[in-house]
């Protein structure tokens, strides 16, 4: 077999060889112009159930993507896991074969901004804790979620993992990117369920940069404190409602209709948005949304996009009016603007959000003050999770019919609601808001306070 | 069902006499039999219940076609190993790209040590430790050499699918955006075992699809259909492009102007092919001895017990010809069983793979599936479908008097508790036992234990779509099917 020149397990990635080796080929070839994109990580985790280890898994991976242009200036690419140089010599054939088929209506070329200075992230690099050690500390979070409560028999999805990782970028212009990272993750899903009633599952999940930083603890008290909630349940009467979504519901509903924001989607005829809707107003005049994948709360942020722009922190919508797209070089190049470091790899580059922030827009006044969901005259919905938003969303009509979990808050109190859905158009609800409560909350996906909109269908049993 | 060449007995390869060093790198064959003997025979004498190696090589072929343009190429190819360690009902797992003899050997030394185990210190031979050597090689894979050969070349699949997206202008009207996609997967694994298991295969994937965005004013509608084969490298050629443009742009046109559906209660009638999602989320998934093994299935205890309406006869199969989760071996080197999971509503068996046999007792169905070597194998559904019925589709919808007909379904998933959902991409209204208008964004919602033995009816109709599912061991390809079936009332999320 030939040897694996380029990344060594527990090593990492070895640029210069790298570099060196594309050179070596890409001369041989007489390919004058390519990028690549690389990564390596070791990942171990453990699951268990009810006392025991279930599944302990260890991975070491390496990938590479290689793009090439050909005389004619068009693109190919081609993707491994071979990074030995046979491998490579492969994939930059391959590359130049695919290359014929390039698209000379949309090439992409490197961005101006790869060489551009990167902003420092503080991402501590933490030794691994190692497997048997995280055993330890799963079989404990297990025992401490089952014990808070009589009607929880099992935590059957739970995880706890340390990933040490490495990615570059790399182009025959000299541009070098690289970045090394290590981070770790618990999530506890844990199932109740007492006499003669349904089963109930909630969970709750944690990053940080090491195992010994994760606040297992809180995933604990979230699990329980979410799974104990839905214990007492009831049907909720089909209609209109206002809805209170959490941090997290929230965030996934503006991810899943995240091509408003996406350049490439714009361009492609998929997007609601047009060239024209930048200085439009799309939602009330109170509500911002920035992405801002450097965030302190993005733990494992890439320093820089998979063209190798930084990343950056970038206004979506300011008082409500679309303010930006995300950018890759080529969808950059075609609005008149920069490159905004939200680009993947590949012969059409693809383009999407980082990290969001959510919230009032600094001197609005932030939409109706003092809400209080426990306060409320009127019947609220609160939607702490939704579901299906692969099924349930059609990004490309604004539609969404989303399962959720949640609770009806009446009089103060709130009880869990059994099943239901809640549907709409995603350009309306944005025009619904009436305003935040609380707090903005860091979520692995973003930055966001609860948020209140009025007159949501709801589906329900009863 | 016709036995098909992806179902067809395999070769068998005597031992090879050979030495480590004569191993073919660049194939997976009896070679590897001295290298993966050593292996296994360190992990036995380590103390392990059972090893086991799955190598792969991939080589994978994405095309995207917009409007009239070739747009992304995107070929990947790859390899790597999955060592799999059991003592009891723990196990460890750890995955490679390093298919060298130390990256292998640093492989199984990990996950012995996640037993607490030790690799011992002297490789030595191959048969230590209880272990009794592999048996001669199945060898699956002989008549599949030339099958990535015989696929399209990169012009031939660029050109069909030009055609396609050409097809869809011709047959749409408002269209804003045409796509058509094409994927093919070749994968040829090799797995070993310390129970002797020696198998290996070759297995091709291909599959194409057209989307459509419909627009006009505010009105619009997506739509998108995937057809996908197995062991069939003629399949792109072979392609009904005319057709699958017409069907496509029939319903993008039909669901422009429909009206939202109204949310509530509703008897359902759901059309055959791909509406057998409902059963493959709320039930399949269900009746996987991962699901029992977590506690997350509320059959566990019913086997030989109703837990469906008596009209409905439910099978998992890896042996339809060309279909997309037809197998010749599974990913442990079982073949495939026809497993009956239900007949007139009893509960018959779980789909199971190694490690349920031994976490559950359930036995192995030829149904351990994973995603590719990163994955462990978990039991996964293959062909899944409801057997055909004794009515007319007619039949059902007259039967209802105000309802909804979901003729074509989206995607779906099931939770933790069996709640299960999935999206209607295409839903008239049943009115009187007649199909009325067209209705958009609904959703269903129920769970399986209340939901089964609503299916009231099954038709005659039964066929079979291609789909992907994604679950423990990632995403594998599946087939999903059913007659049209009537459920007598579930929940309809809309506006």
């Amino acid at each position: 077999m030939t040897s694996t020149v380029t990344a060594t397990p527990g090593q990492g990635l070895d640029a210069q060889a790298l570099r060196a080796s594309l050179e070596r080929l890409a001369a041989s070839t007489g390919i004058r112009q390519w990028d690549l994109g690389a990564a390596c990580s070791t990942d171990i985790s453990v699951q268990v159930d009810r006392g025991e280890a279930k599944q302990m898994k260890g991975a070491q991976r390496s990938s590479i993507t290689i793009r090439v242009w050909n005389d004619d200036g068009l693109v190919g690419i081609t993707s491994t896991s071979d990074l030995s140089d046979a491998g490579l010599e492969k994939a930059l054939a391959g590359a130049r074969d695919a290359s014929a088929f390039g698209n000379a209506d949309d090439t992409p070329q490197f961005s101006p901004l790869a060489t551009a200075p990167l902003q420092e992230l503080h991402q501590p690099l933490r030794e691994p804790q190692g497997i048997l050690r995280l055993l330890d500390t799963l079989k404990t979070a297990e025992a401490d979620l089952l014990g808070r409560h009589s009607a929880i028999g099992t935590v059957p999805y739970n995880g706890l993992a340390e990933r040490s990782s490495e990615r570059l970028y790399l182009n025959s212009a000299g541009a070098s990117r690289q970045q090394r990272l290590s981070t770790a993750s618990v999530y506890l899903y844990a199932r109740a369920e007492e006499a003669g009633r349904k089963p109930r599952s909630a969970g709750a999940v944690r990053l940080a940069y090491g195992a010994a930083d994760l606040d297992i603890a809180g995933c604990i008290d979230e699990a329980a404190g979410r799974t104990i909630s839905h214990l007492d349940y009831a049907p909720i009467a089909t209609g209109r409602y206002t809805c209170v979504f959490s941090p997290e519901a929230f965030l996934d509903l503006i991810g899943a209709f995240s091509s408003l924001f996406n350049a490439r989607s714009v361009l492609d005829g998929v997007s609601l948005s047009s060239r024209a809707s930048i200085g439009q107003p799309l939602a009330v005049p109170f509500l911002s949304i920035h992405d801002n994948g450097l965030h302190p709360g993005n733990i494992g942020a890439s320093a820089f996009d998979g063209e190798g722009t930084p990343t950056r922190r970038l206004v979506l919508v300011e008082g409500g009016v679309l303010q930006n797209f995300l950018h890759s070089e080529a969808t950059a190049r075609a609005f008149g603007v920069t490159p905004t470091g939200h680009a993947g790899l590949g012969a059409k580059v693809s383009v999407g959000p980082d990290w969001f922030e959510i919230g009032p827009t600094p001197g609005s006044g932030g939409g109706q003050p003092g809400l209080d969901r426990f306060k409320a005259s009127e019947p609220i919905v609160w939607i702490d999770s939704l579901s299906a938003l692969h099924a349930g969303v059609k990004a490309s009509q604004g539609s969404f019919s989303l399962p959720f979990d949640g609770w009806l808050v009446q009089g103060g109190e709130a009880r869990s609601i059994e099943a239901a859905t809640v549907a709409g158009d995603i350009r309306t609800l944005l025009n619904a808001i009436v305003g935040f409560e609380g707090e903005a909350k860091v979520t692995p996906d973003g930055l966001c306070p609860h948020v209140w909109v009025e007159g949501l269908s709801i589906t329900g049993d009863a | 069902m016709v036995a098909s060449a992806t179902s067809a007995g395999p070769g068998t390869t005597s031992p090879d006499p050979g030495d480590a060093t004569r191993f073919t790198a660049a194939r997976f064959d009896a070679t590897w039999r001295p290298r993966l003997e050593a292996l296994l025979g360190s992990g036995s004498a380590a103390g392990a219940d059972l090893v086991e190696v799955f190598l792969e090589r991939t080589d994978h072929l994405g095309v995207l076609a917009e409007q009239d343009a070739i747009t992304s190429v995107s070929p990947a190819f790859g390899k790597g190993a999955g060592i799999r360690v059991f003592r009891g009902e723990r196990d460890g797992f750890v995955s490679t790209n390093d298919l060298s003899d130390a990256g292998l050997r640093r492989a199984l030394e990990q996950a012995l040590g996640m037993l607490g185990l030790q690799l011992p210190s002297l490789a030595g031979g191959g048969l230590a430790g209880g272990f009794g050597g592999l048996a001669d090689l199945r060898d699956f894979a002989a008549a599949k050499e030339d099958w990535l050969r015989r696929c399209p070349e990169l012009r031939e699949a660029t050109g069909k699918l030009l055609e396609g997206t050409g097809l869809l202008e011709r047959h749409g009207s408002h269209l804003q955006v045409r796509r058509g996609s094409y994927a093919r997967d070749w994968q040829e694994v090799l797995v070993a075992a310390s129970d002797g298991t020696f198998g290996r295969d070759i297995r091709l994937h291909q599959s194409v699809g057209l989307n459509v965005l419909a627009a006009d004013g505010e009105h619009r509608s997506s739509v998108g259909r995937r057809y996908g084969t197995s062991g069939r490298p003629d399949d792109l050629r072979e392609w009904n492009a005319d057709g699958s443009a017409q069907e496509v742009c029939e319903s993008a046109g039909t669901m422009l102007y429909a009206d939202y559906v109204e949310a509530g209660q509703l008897p359902v009638v759901l059309a055959n092919r791909f509406g057998g999602v409902i059963f493959h989320e709320a039930c399949g998934h269900l009746l996987e001895t991962t699901q029992v093994e977590r506690g997350t299935t509320p059959f566990a205890d019913k086997v030989g017990e109703p837990i469906a309406h008596a009209a409905v006869t439910a099978i998992d199969e890896g042996l339809s010809d060309g279909a997309f989760g037809s197998l010749s071996m599974d990913d442990e080197g079982m073949e495939p069983q026809r497993t009956v999971l239900i007949e007139n509503g009893v509960l018959q068996r779980f789909l199971s793979d190694r490690a349920g046999e031994r976490r559950t007792g359930h036995g192995r169905t030829g149904s351990g599936r994973r995603q590719g070597h990163t994955f462990a194998a978990a039991s996964r559904m293959r062909n899944t479908y409801i057997a055909a019925g004794p009515h007319t589709p007619e039949e059902l919808i007259a039967s209802v008097d105000r309802g909804l007909y979901c003729k074509a379904m989206g995607g779906g998933s099931v939770g933790p508790t069996g709640q299960f959902n999935f999206a209607v991409e295409e839903g008239y209204l049943i009115e009187n036992g007649q199909l009325t208008k067209p209705v958009k964004g609904a959703t269903l919602i129920g769970e399986a234990k209340e939901v089964m033995p609503r299916i009231s009816m099954c038709a005659n109709d039964l066929e079979l779509a291609a789909g992907f599912c994604g679950s423990v061991s990632g995403s594998v390809f599946v087939t999903v099917g059913q007659p049209h079936i009537k459920v007598d009332s579930i929940t309809v999320g809309g506006r």
